[in-house]
């Protein structure tokens, strides 16, 4: 009921904005324009097509996946309505917005160990071990550390080629992130970045998330980092990791929602969880955010926003787990409710 | 200009009149026309040199001349340098030109000095010529999931066998330098291809004629004459595809691995300007990094320009009468 009172009041907002705004194409509608992370882009593109068929087109949302620093730069540019951005905002970068910024969880995603062994589904990963792969320091296959783990397993002396990501990214800032939590040794040879230097001479690069499932589908013996989604699309084979419990957990919608449901959001709604307790969690999951002014340039902007918010967080987390992210917790949703109460 | 020079004196009648005012306005039009827009194409290129100094320029001080020669690209700290940039971009345009300069010129010859019905050499030039029509995202594709298995295992036996030689001292896990150049040697293959084919077609026939005349054989005439008349032009075409392999960048991003080594190994990846600029530029922190990002664009810009110079200092030297070129 309370939705449908929302939907009225954004229905007239809609209406009368149609008036204000010069060059609005029909009645009843009200632009948003968007951008930032790629990772989110495909489910948020489903969110907003879905979003203005239930609305018979009164809230059109263009969202371009132009990346998470750019979706920032924008952002503080007020170039754009929402930026979106999966490393959320740094505080000196919100603090070039003077309206306020308001950031929301939208979803979250698996980042996954996805690599290339013909006919070895399920390999295990123990946390002492897959750091050290990504230090280039276990350079074979059949190197007794991942052995150890895998009994079951005939494991073939290919040697490894580690494949990173060429550009800056969110999910190399997650990945990286737990890493750095897991191995004080990555911590202090690497660290975390959206971009870091990987010490390895066994690595190659690849162009976003596509390049790198691309080339590791491509090169056999392969290993790298790759969010669910895309390792799920290519069909990849995805490795087991340990995690902070000592148990082995596959990358899978269960996994994730476990990882997230330990997970306290503070009042800024940032919290990276780059080591999250449970039995049943695994181990590398991250948020991604919307980034919104707290004061936007007219009511009827932020009515909308509210509004495909509200969409988001109540029909758009029931196809969240289909499209290959995690939805998010209950106890998360209501504290995001909460807080898009900020965007006047 | 005096009326009696375009009147033709026939017989006491004028054959031509003289221009009318609408022949002379157009006329001055156009050649204020041409002129214009060629001041109009030098005034865009140094538009986009000011551009791209003017914001690269702030970051030179920080940077300095050590920027060339210095091997690491850390936005994180603040450090960058394109050494290995700079030199992947010349040595995979370099390897490029001389298989694609091979083929090319080859595939000239072939279509130009009589091997082939009329039919067949217009059918061939014209395919050719499509290679050139391929997106550039294309032949990236291309090159991941259909070059690299192809040329992996040989590659790999390469590397096992002779991997003494600095050129195979590295296994090809993937993505790296060869298939990058073979697929921009493709890529520079049908201006290569095309521009040579004018040389050897501007060459008048009895040039021909007259090689023949003096008993060469076929091939004689081919490698002796034709091939050192046409060879200004043919220079010109590889100038003019090294360009084009120097600032090639969708493909190479995809394909070259993108790893900031000096390597001479044909089989590791390595990185070029071009790719550099592409996958960093989107998400670069705005001050030093989009700096040395705009550095790093007018360091291509010269190797580009000095290319070209080059190229046109050396065709008007060694073409027979290129002053006329």
């Amino acid at each position: 009921m309370k939705f449908k009172s929302l939907f009225n009041v954004a229905l007239s907002a809609a209406v009368a904005a149609s008036f204000m705004i010069a060059g609005s194409a029909t009645a009843g509608e009200t632009k948003i324009t968007g951008a930032g992370a790629s990772f989110p882009a495909p489910i948020y593109s489903e969110w907003f097509k879905d979003l203005a068929q239930k609305t018979n087109g009164e809230i059109k949302v263009d969202y371009q996946s132009i990346g998470s620093g750019s979706g920032i730069k924008n952002f503080i540019a007020h170039t754009v309505d929402f930026g979106a951005s999966d490393a959320a905002m740094k505080q000196s970068e919100i603090d070039q917005v003077p309206e306020g910024v308001q950031l929301l969880p939208m979803t979250a995603g698996e980042i996954v160990i996805a690599y290339n062994l013909p006919g070895i589904d399920g390999i295990k990963l123990p946390r002492s071990v897959y750091p050290e792969i990504f230090l280039g320091k276990i350079t074979k296959w059949n190197d007794a550390k991942i052995a150890d783990a895998n009994p079951g397993l005939t494991l073939p002396d290919t040697p490894i080629t580690v494949v990173v990501r060429s550009d800056k990214s969110g999910t190399t800032f997650g990945f990286t992130g737990h890493l750095s939590a897991i191995s004080s040794d990555f911590k202090s040879t690497v660290g975390q970045g959206k971009m870091v230097q990987w010490p390895g001479t066994n690595m190659v690069k690849g162009k976003k998330n596509d390049g790198v499932s691309s080339a590791i589908r491509q090169t056999p013996g392969a290993i790298g980092y790759t969010e669910y989604g895309f390792a799920k699309l290519n069909k990849l084979p995805m490795a087991c990791l340990e995690n902070k419990a000592g148990k082995f957990v596959c990358p899978g919608p269960e996994g994730g929602a476990a990882a997230l449901a330990n997970a306290v959001l503070p009042e800024n709604m940032i919290v990276f969880i780059n080591d999250p307790e449970g039995d049943a969690s695994y181990p590398i999951a991250t948020f991604t955010w919307m980034l919104f002014y707290k004061k936007n340039k007219d009511a009827d902007t932020a009515a909308a926003l509210r509004k495909m918010v509200e969409y988001c967080l109540d029909d758009g987390q029931k196809i969240a787990d289909k499209a290959g992210y995690i939805p998010l917790p209950e106890s998360v949703v209501k504290k995001v409710r909460e807080a898009s109460k900020n965007i006047q | 200009m005096a009326d009696n020079e375009f009147l033709g004196n026939v017989g006491g009648r004028t054959l031509s009149k003289p221009p009318t005012p609408g022949d002379i306005f157009f006329d001055k039009s156009f050649r204020f026309l041409t002129r214009a827009f060629t001041w109009a194409t030098i005034f865009l290129l140094a538009f986009i040199v000011y551009k791209i100094g003017g914001k690269a320029l702030p970051a030179f001080p920080d940077l300095g001349i050590k920027f060339l020669f210095t091997s690491v690209w850390n936005s994180s700290e603040n450090v960058y340098g394109i050494l290995p940039q700079i030199w992947g971009t010349i040595y995979s345009s370099f390897l490029a030109l001389i298989l694609g300069g091979f083929f090319g010129i080859t595939i000239a010859i072939f279509i130009t000095q009589d091997f082939l019905p009329y039919k067949v050499e217009f059918a061939l030039k014209n395919i050719i010529e499509l290679l050139a029509a391929i997106p550039s995202v294309v032949y990236g594709l291309w090159g991941i999931y259909v070059l690299v298995p192809l040329i992996r295992p040989l590659a790999n036996f390469l590397h096992e066998y002779l991997g003494w030689i600095p050129f195979f001292s590295t296994r090809l896990s993937g993505l790296g330098l060869l298939p990058a150049v073979l697929v921009l040697s493709i890529m520079i293959l049908p201006t290569v291809a095309a521009i040579s084919q004018d040389a050897f077609k501007a060459i008048p026939h009895k040039t021909k004629e007259a090689a023949f005349g003096m008993g060469t054989t076929r091939w004689e005439a081919i490698l002796r004459v034709m091939l050192p008349t046409a060879s200004g032009g043919i220079f010109g075409a590889l100038v003019l595809g090294f360009g084009r392999a120097l600032g090639e960048t969708m493909a190479l991003a995809m394909l070259v691995g993108s790893m900031s080594t000096l390597t001479l190994s044909f089989f590791a990846p390595a990185d070029t300007i071009a790719a550099l600029l592409a996958n960093t530029f989107p998400e670069a922190n705005v001050g030093l990094e989009t700096g040395a990002l705009m550095y790093a664009a007018c360091v291509l810009l010269l190797i580009t320009l000095i290319v070209n110079i080059a190229g046109a200092v050396i065709v008007t030297k060694a073409t027979p009468g290129g002053d006329r070129r």
